[in-house]
């Protein structure tokens, strides 16, 4: 009963997002303004319909209705309530609806708050969200859906997986479900995964108005990048929390060491953050300079094109990897929508071509537009090389017949020196002034962030070089020194201003800068995540130490200044359906004991599936990451360990939460904006201060 | 007598040595020696998780076989050569730079080079249009604030940084 209400929401939402759309359309075709009102009405009721198909998904993972299908298979008695909740987007069926139920609530919040402002643009808004949203509702219906139940017909003894009853057949109800994937199991699944989407959806905003200004011919002015700035931005820190949260569930589950192994999902990930990334600096120069209108179009429809086929890798399998729980025929569907998604909207920017006439003009090859430029060249750079090497064993099975692996070696020699180039520019890009850049003034203010750089990259050379002669990363070390103290220059100029003009202390200095351009110091904040974070990977990538060894009760294990001591393993039952093998090993560091740890490997038994749980020792500095890799089982008196010393990882994650911070610092609706606006618009504003 | 018994003392005391000689060059392979052969390569049933990292049983199969390999003496690049020949390239963690599988090394670098070339064109292109002596060209009218007043923002801006 309450299945078949869930399924009527779904049915109903399908037939509403296809009627939203073409009323849109027509309405705004045939100047019918009814139209226009009724379709938006009917596309506001798609949220609260699919609101509740939601809610009775979770109702019946929560309460273990092991009759509907969905719930058998990622549900079990073991299973806490929280991960049962989490459990709605642990498989393909309930994540799609969180996916459409996602992007029906975008839909509806840019349709209330921005119905008044862009009236013109609101049909065609309509018609992508809603045309996409019955999509996604119909793969949820038509496919892979989430009501299904399971069903025994007693003549053939087979059990049907179906919505509504067979005939002859009778209802099927399992004692236990299968259970989310162990890896899963995690509570880390309440971070990565919904952030995620919401990212991956929220794209969708930028690009429905971006396709509505194209059509209505006025994709000319910046109306569209205004509107949707805040929008885009929102969408792109949640992408950007996802990959973080990603980076951080990878480093405690997945028990390898590291965040981040270029796994095609992680990679599909990327790919649109990257174009995203680019396309939130481009329409700078739009806004700023009226020029890259074509270009900042292509962006977005990059972006939101990636999204999608994010989903696609990530919910089709059609890739392996760590990802692919589950595979399925709406692989074909699904290629299908990106293609059309892509193409058409290239097409449509073709056609329209005319209406985004620019004037590009450029006094000098010396100034931020052409950096904008470059910069926008990288991140597509890295894109497609990341898109290049995740595809290339499909198509390299396609054209020779053996499939082969692209893996981590060959993502970091590609990308390496291109992030490395953007972290170069990172810091020298917000000196350059638009127009043309006097390059004597340059060269000034580049002068002490250049020279502080090299003096701590000696430094560093000095301590660390007897032990690590690797001549990569002092060049890493020295970008990030570099990029870093211009970038914190950059807040002590603009604070000395004010601190000159306006008699202002630093502090209340620095606090008005961030009240009044909140756009520029947020993005300078969120430089120094940048900047935190590639510290961390420098670290990971050239200081890291590792080492594997058995050792009896009382013996060590040893690798750089630590040692480790075995002390005993045992074996015990746990919680959630799973046998765990612990181990007791003592850290010592230049012989000082640290602490005790406990690595374990946990194995469920019903999925048959180990899982490693590292012990970790954190420092600023660096982590003690130890793994127990096997034990004998027999007398109990060995075991197998696997320890990883990574330094400054922790400035990932620090950096992570530094990113976040000045993207929130950036978007945040403030109290200021309307006297922002009152400024820029006073004919006679007071002449600022001196100084630099 | 007292001279044989030296003399098979001194072949025996030679004999540790000589064991001890052996034992250097062909020193038992360490876990250490093992992972660092597997990092280059990866299983073809599990996808993405390298082999040093992988705990199926297949794997760990594959790292017993390596070690038996590296202490009969092989080199890690003849074990790697053994295991590409067994099970194809798809095993190696980086694609060789040769035949079919240079085009994902080349194709990155190639677009990168190309996509300067015409970042370059564009730029001067947008240089030489300002230079050129047509009517000057204004600043596209971003929303409704007009030019000059633009003009001035952007250099109040440029001063408070």
């Amino acid at each position: 009963m309450l299945y078949d209400l869930g399924y009527f929401a779904l049915l109903i939402s399908f037939v509403l997002a296809i009627y939203a759309a073409s009323a849109a359309v027509f309405g705004a075709q045939s100047k019918r303004t009814q139209y226009i009102e009724s379709a938006r009405n009917a596309a506001l009721i798609v949220f609260p319909l699919l609101t509740l198909a939601v809610l009775i998904v979770v109702y019946g993972l929560v309460t273990l209705d092991f009759n509907q299908a969905y719930v058998a298979d990622v549900s079990s008695r073991a299973m806490s309530p929280f991960l049962r909740v989490t459990a709605l987007w642990g498989g393909q069926q309930g994540s799609l609806l969180f996916w459409s139920w996602l992007m029906s609530a975008f839909a509806s919040a840019v349709m209330i708050r921005k119905w008044q402002r862009d009236r013109e643009l609101m049909p065609y808004v309509i018609f992508v969200t809603m045309g996409t949203l019955a999509f996604f509702v119909g793969l949820s219906l038509f496919i892979t859906n989430p009501f299904a139940r399971l069903w025994h017909d007693p003549s053939t003894g087979a059990i049907i997986t179906a919505v509504f009853q067979p005939n002859g057949a009778m209802a099927f109800v399992p004692k236990d479900g299968e259970g989310l994937n162990p890896l899963l199991r995690h509570f880390g699944m309440i971070g990565h995964p919904p952030t995620t989407y919401i990212g991956f959806t929220g794209f969708v905003i930028p690009y429905a108005f971006a396709i509505a200004a194209l059509i209505t011919g006025k994709a000319g002015d910046d109306e569209w990048i205004r509107t949707t700035r805040r929008w885009t931005l929102v969408a792109w820190l949640f992408l950007s929390i996802g990959l973080i949260l990603g980076g951080r569930w990878a480093y405690d589950v997945l028990g390898w060491g590291g965040y981040w192994g270029w796994d095609p999902v992680e990679n599909a990930m990327l790919m649109p953050w990257l174009t995203g990334t680019a396309f939130l600096h481009s329409v700078m120069i739009h806004e700023k300079r009226g020029m890259l209108k074509v270009w900042n179009i292509v962006l977005i429809i990059l972006t939101y094109s990636l999204a999608v086929f994010g989903t696609f890798i990530t919910r089709t399998g059609v890739i392996g990897s760590v990802h692919a729980f589950s595979k399925s025929a709406m692989g074909p569907s699904f290629l299908i929508f990106v293609a059309v998604t892509f193409l058409g909207s290239l097409l449509l920017l073709f056609k329209q071509l005319k209406t985004l006439k620019a004037e590009h003009e450029l006094d000098s090859l010396l100034s931020r537009e052409s950096l904008f430029v470059l910069q926008n060249l990288l991140f597509l750079g890295i894109a497609f090389a990341v898109f290049w090497g995740t595809t290339f064993p499909m198509i390299s099975e396609l054209v020779t017949g053996t499939k082969i692996t692209v893996g981590p070696p060959f993502f970091k020699k590609v990308t390496g020196p291109l992030f490395a180039a953007l972290v170069l520019l990172m810091g020298v890009a917000p000196l350059f002034a638009w127009r043309k850049q006097a390059a004597a003034k340059l060269g000034k203010s580049l002068l002490i962030p250049f020279i502080g750089s090299v003096v701590i990259t000696v430094a560093a050379a000095f301590v660390h070089w007897p032990r690590h002669p690797y001549s990569f990363a002092l060049v890493g070390l020295w970008l990030v020194s570099f990029a870093a103290l211009a970038t914190l220059l950059e807040f002590w100029r603009g604070a000395r201003a004010r601190m000159h003009s306006q008699g202002e202390n630093f502090l209340v200095a620095i606090g008005h800068l961030f009240s009044r351009n909140r756009r520029r110091y947020g993005g300078y904040i969120i430089h120094l995540g940048v900047v935190m974070m590639a510290l961390g990977v420098v670290g990971d990538e050239f200081f890291k130490a590792e080492t594997q060894g058995t050792i009896g009760v009382g013996q060590s294990l040893a690798v750089e200044n630590y040692t480790l001591t075995f002390e005993d393993v045992r074996a015990y039952p746990g919680s959630d359906g799973r046998e765990i093998v612990e181990a007791t090993a003592k850290l010592y560091r230049d012989g000082e004991y640290i602490m005790t740890l406990k690595p374990r490997r946990d194995y469920f038994v019903v999925q048959q599936q180990p899982v490693t749980v590292p012990a970790v020792y954190s420092t600023p500095g660096e982590d003690v990451y130890v793994l127990l890799v096997g034990w004998e089982d027999i007398s109990w008196s060995a075991s197998t360990f696997k320890i990883y010393v990574n330094p400054l990882i922790n400035w990932v994650w620090a950096g992570g939460v530094t990113f976040i911070i000045g993207t929130l610092i950036a978007a945040w609706t403030s109290l200021d904006d309307k006297r922002a606006a009152s400024y820029v618009l006073r004919p006679e504003a007071p002449q600022a201060s001196p100084a630099s | 007598m007292a001279r044989k018994l030296v003399l098979s003392l001194l072949a025996i005391t030679a004999s540790f040595f000589a064991v001890a000689v052996v034992y250097a060059q062909q020193r038992y392979p360490t876990d250490d020696d093992v992972n660092r052969v597997a990092k280059q390569l990866y299983c073809p049933v599990c996808p993405n998780t390298p082999l040093d990292v992988c705990e199926t049983k297949a794997c760990q199969d594959w790292r017993a076989q390596i070690k038996d390999q590296l202490a009969a003496g092989w080199t890690d690049d003849q074990v790697i050569q053994y295991f590409v020949e067994q099970y194809g390239e798809r095993v190696l963690a980086e694609p060789r730079r040769s035949g079919f599988t240079s085009f994902v090394w080349l194709l990155p670098v190639v677009s990168i080079v190309i996509g300067l070339v015409v970042v370059a064109q564009v730029l001067r292109g947008w240089k030489t249009k300002r230079a050129a002596p047509v009517v000057p060209a204004k600043p596209a009218p971003a929303a409704d604030i007009p030019p000059d007043v633009l003009e001035r923002l952007e250099e109040e801006l440029r001063k408070v940084s």
